[in-house]
């Protein structure tokens, strides 16, 4: 018998209270999820939109520079956001991400490297290593306003349009489902417009290949010009969105396997406490019944 | 009279702010406001800040505060990405106020350097469009 009867009794309360903490996180966590998981949606049909109207304007702005659009070749001064979330105990979350940036980053070419980091967990971990963090942002929560994220996505382009980086990527987490979450880096700036390809077919071909003739008001390459900022706080939303989406996720996760082993745990110590309890009736009994027998002996 | 009618849709990346059939649309382009009927070629606009005013298919009118943002028509179907926006029963009438008060008082104060004018003049004109929609609509 490795513990008394008191201290596994003692332990099985612990468990539970643990489980349930564990349990009510994996409800927060949940309900925080779907409140992201609205968000997105609500947010469809604008992405969306804005979109397909980059890609119908693009083709009608063949030769024009944009700052954000034109790559500076040679120059490597790259800059790299890394999308983390604020707190702990959601599996490994941080640790992926963090980890997936961190090979990035020391590819690029390590400390010299101008990071922008969002969310707390990114930020201790790289200014611990003296990593060159530039910027960060917390507590970008679930209900943000849309406000804060155009603050960090004029940072992103602040960093490129004033020369500061040539480059600019992004460290985030891909939401795929509840139980899946993928990290993923990808180049940011200078932006490859999703009617890029088509605008390469259209030059060919001599004229923006559009069925339809738009009227544009102002001037095409001027609308550009003010739907390409626009484009890009969409695309960082975007990103901060799927992160948010993955941590709650990666946390529901986590914790319903916390509830789910601390049930084992509590399973086992009730068995053990079980046999201790019966081992002290067996012992008293033995006890009695050898007492008994010795006095019949004796009489 | 269902010909005469065409869809329209108001977005943010937030939210969907309006969707309906409308008669006509009056929005505020950034180089002065234009108006849109049924069957109108295509078109992509910049918009500024202002008021967009939609006639329903029913007659009723329907207006919202602006924050800028583009105004896209083809195939009978126009779409407004916005960057932000209220419906006049929606907006906050006492922080409206209160937000152009304080624009007012930090703007009369020419010598502070502690101000910053742009964001204050834009803070100020956010504030009276939303006045102005509110209270065309009568509120």
């Amino acid at each position: 018998m490795a513990l008394s009867l008191r201290a596994v009794r003692r332990k099985i309360r612990t468990v539970k209270n643990i489980q349930k903490i564990t349990s009510a996180m994996k409800m927060v966590a949940a309900a925080r999820l779907r409140r992201v998981q609205e968000r997105v949606t609500a947010g469809k049909p604008y992405a969306l939109k804005m979109k397909q109207l980059v890609e119908e304007v693009g083709p009608f702005t063949v030769g024009i520079d944009h700052p954000l659009l034109t790559p500076r070749p040679g120059r490597k001064n790259p800059c790299v956001v890394v999308i983390s979330g604020d707190k702990g105990l959601c599996g490994s979350f941080n640790n992926n991400i963090i980890r997936k940036a961190q090979t990035f980053i020391d590819e690029l070419g390590g400390t010299s490297v101008q990071l922008i980091t969002i969310g707390k967990k990114g930020t201790l971990y790289f200014r611990k290593r003296g990593y060159n963090v530039l910027q960060s942002f917390s507590q970008i929560g679930v209900n943000s306003p849309f406000s804060e994220v155009q603050t960090i996505a004029d940072a992103m382009t602040g960093m490129y349009t004033s020369g500061k980086a040539d480059e600019v990527h992004v460290a985030y987490t891909e939401f795929i489902t509840t139980m899946r979450q993928r990290p993923h880096v990808g180049k940011f700036l200078p932006i490859e417009p999703p009617g890029q390809t088509a605008k390469v077919e259209a030059s060919s071909a001599g004229r923006p290949a559009a069925d339809k003739e738009y009227i544009f008001e102002p001037a095409a390459a001027e609308l550009l010009k003010a739907l390409l900022p626009k484009f890009v706080r969409n695309q960082v939303y975007k990103f901060l969105l799927e992160s948010m989406a993955s941590e709650q996720g990666a946390r529901m996760t986590a914790m319903s396997n916390a509830t789910d082993s601390a049930g084992d745990v509590i399973s086992d110590l009730t068995t053990a406490a079980n046999k201790a309890r019966q081992a002290t009736i067996t012992k008293e009994l033995l006890e009695v019944v050898n007492g008994a027998e010795a006095l019949a002996a004796q009489g | 009279m269902a010909d005469a009618s065409f869809h329209i849709e108001v977005v943010t990346p937030e939210r969907l702010i309006y969707s309906g059939q409308a008669v006509s649309v009056t929005a505020p382009g950034r180089l002065g406001y234009f108006g849109i009927l049924a069957h109108h070629l295509p078109l992509v606009a910049e918009l500024g800040l202002g008021e967009l005013t939609i006639r329903q298919a029913d007659g009723q009118l329907a207006r919202m505060a602006l924050l800028g943002g583009f105004f896209e028509v083809s195939g009978n179907n126009a779409i407004v990405l916005a960057d932000g926006g209220e419906l006049a029963p929606e907006i906050d009438l006492n922080r409206a106020k209160v937000a152009a008060d304080r624009a007012r008082k930090a703007l009369e104060d020419l010598d502070d350097p502690n101000v910053d004018r742009e964001l204050m003049r834009a803070a100020l004109t956010r504030a009276e469009t939303r006045l102005k929609v509110a209270h065309h609509a009568g509120r």
